[in-house]
Parts: structure tokens; sequence; C-alpha cells
């Protein structure tokens, strides 16, 4: 073999293996200083049959991003709640936590006129509140219902949570929890008390658990017609 | 006639008097800016830097954060209350609060803590 074919094959080799190379970096944490990419896709799968007969993912929610209510079902904000399915013909109840789906195609981010309402490149669908101006659209154009309006002064947020009169506001997902290379507070509450039917990872990662079993499980998201493709899942349901 | 002229350097030099005290009184009535820095130790750009664009870096960080996931501590609200708040209060807002103050002082309307808590984390971890 002469040195110039070598040295051909040589970087063919390194060609053929970089991108293998590049996957294994990307699957890294991300540092401070670095932006949200599309190559991630943070989610959530569910599964129903596990799903105890508790609210610990509530109210770890709760806890974690400071939204209790003032005793006002009516306009206390809600970013998390545990809905309650029946079967019309055979009378099963099945029970989840439901909150925002983060749709790859969110109908809130349609409608927003102000640009608040945004998709993160990550996924993550959140509402900027800086921008909002609590026209409510988004809370409306949900189909999952799981926007609040902020209809009361507020004390005492969270410091990674700030939250304010006027705007609306739903699940984060935790960002700032996922930021810091956490799981959101409704996972770890439901690994640790609950019945651990949660899981959280990033789709888009051929070596996570949440991308194994979603390809080797069947799995359905939540209103499919609306073909939104959700970024939250669900298992036996 | 010596009387009259003494009199009338008394009236003047009351009048001067009752002026300087009325100077002292304005001083007194006007909220100057209470900056108390408790914390030693240098801030994240010189003084007068951060006293004419402190709000330009929040800002910018601001959109960083929010849509991009830059959660640097350096220009980070979070970050300067962490720093600023009242060793007494644990807050800065207040009378003697380190962005109150100086906003008071200025007239100028934030809406900050209408939505971010002006309180320093509790340093229970």
């Amino acid at each position: 073999m002469s040195p110039d074919r070598r040295q051909f094959l040589g970087w063919a080799a390194a060609a053929a293996l970089a991108p293998g190379l590049r996957l294994i970096e990307l699957a890294q944490a991300r540092s401070p200083e670095e932006a949200v990419s599309l190559l991630r896709r943070w989610g959530l799968l569910i599964d129903v049959e596990k799903c105890a007969d508790c609210d610990a993912c509530v109210t770890a929610c709760r806890d974690e991003n400071g939204w209790a209510g003032h005793g006002r079902p009516a306009t206390d904000a809600q970013w998390i709640r545990k809905a309650s399915l029946r079967d019309r013909g055979t009378g099963l109840v099945q029970t989840l936590p439901l909150m925002c789906q983060h749709c790859e195609h969110p109908p809130c981010v349609d409608v927003c006129p102000t640009g608040a309402s945004f998709k993160r490149a990550d996924g993550i669908v959140l509402v900027d509140k800086h921008i909002c101006i609590g026209c409510r659209y988004c809370v409306m154009a949900c189909p999952f219902g799981a926007r609040s309006f902020v209809h009361e002064p507020l004390t005492g947020q969270k410091p990674d949570v700030p939250r304010g009169k006027g705007t609306v506001e739903s699940c984060t997902l935790c960002v700032h929890r996922v930021d810091r290379g956490e799981q959101p507070a409704c996972v770890e509450a439901c690994n640790r008390d609950g019945g651990k039917a949660m899981l959280f990872g990033d789709l888009k990662d051929s070596s996570s658990e949440i991308h194994l079993r979603l390809r080797r499980e069947p799995s359905t998201a939540l209103r499919p017609d609306l073909a939104l493709n959700p970024g939250v899942r669900y298992q036996h349901l | 006639m010596s009387l009259r002229i003494a009199a009338a350097v008394l009236v003047t030099l009351l009048g001067v008097a009752s002026l300087a005290g009325s100077a002292e009184l304005a001083g007194g009535r006007v909220a100057l800016p209470v900056v108390k820095i408790e914390k030693s130790g240098a801030c994240v750009a010189p003084t007068a830097e951060m006293r004419r664009n402190h709000m330009k870096m929040l800002l910018h960080q601001r959109d960083r954060t929010m849509h991009e996931g830059i959660r640097t501590a350096r220009f980070s609200l979070k970050n300067c209350v962490e720093c600023h708040a009242s060793q007494k209060t644990g807050s800065v807002l207040g009378k003697e609060g380190f962005c109150s103050s100086c906003h008071a002082y200025a007239s100028v309307t934030i809406d900050c803590f209408e939505c971010h808590t002006p309180l320093r984390e509790a340093r229970a971890r």
C-alpha cells in the first residue's frame, strides 16, 4: 500500500468516526454559558398503570415553584393536576398527572400576539412574562387546559421561579432544574414517594432510557388527533 | 442711629442663619439614596459602569436566560440580590434597600420585583 493511499484511508476512517465522536460529546451536560440546542428535546414518559393514588407530583411541583393558591379554585394557578379518566363503556377509571405537554407544534405559541409564549430550542414551552400582556389567548388555545392566569398580587416567590399578577404561566418542566442538570420536581417526587410512574429524559438521545423505552414499548400522546407531537407521553392509557 | 444699624445687622444675620437653616432642612427632607454595601469584595463591573449600565446588563441577561437557558451568575438578577440584599431585612427593597432607595431618589419605577423575589435565598443548602 502506497503512503498516499494509506493516508487517504486514514482520513476516510476519521471522517466515518467523526459523527460518532460528536454524539458522545453532545450527550454530556451543557455548560452554563452554552445556549440550549435543537440537538436535545426534553420529554416525559408517564406509565398510567403505575400512577398511584397519590398527589406527590402535584405537591412537589407546588413546593418547587411556589404556586400554592388562596383557596379559590376558580382563579388559583395550577401547573399540574391529577386528572381522572373514566371509560364510558367499561367504567374503568384511571388517574394521571396532567400538565403542559410541551408540544412540538404548540397552539399556545401560534396564538400569542406578542411572542411571549415560545418554545425553547430544546422543546420546553415557556411564557416570557417580561413580554406577556395577559391576554389569555394561549389559555384558550391549549387543548389540555394546562395554563393558568395570575389574578392576584403575589409575594414570596421562589428565587428561581418569578411569578406575577397579570401574566400567564404553566409547567416549565422545571427549566431551572433542568438547566442545572437535575430532573423536574414531579419526577423526583414520583420516584421517591409515588408509584415510580414518571421518567424524564432527552427524547433525541438514542442512549437515554426514555428514548429506548419509547422505541421498544407502545405509548400514546394525549389528543393524537391534533398532531401536536407532545413531549409528554403516556403508557397503558 | 447706631442702635438702628445694630438692629439691621442683627436682622441680616438672622436672615442668613434662617436661610442656612432652611437649606439644611431641605437636605433632610429629600430622601438621599442609601447605598449601603455590606458585603465586601468587588462587584461584577466597576462602580461607575454599574451605576450607568446595570439596567442594560440585566435586560441583556434576561433574554439570554429566558430564551437560551444561559444561567451564568455574573449579570443575573438573582446574583445582584444575593450580594446586595440588606443583612437586616434580607431584601433589596424597603426604605434603605439597595435597589429601592436609589430608584426612589431618581424617581424610577421598576417592575422587577413585581415578579422576582427581592429577598436573598435562605442559606439552607
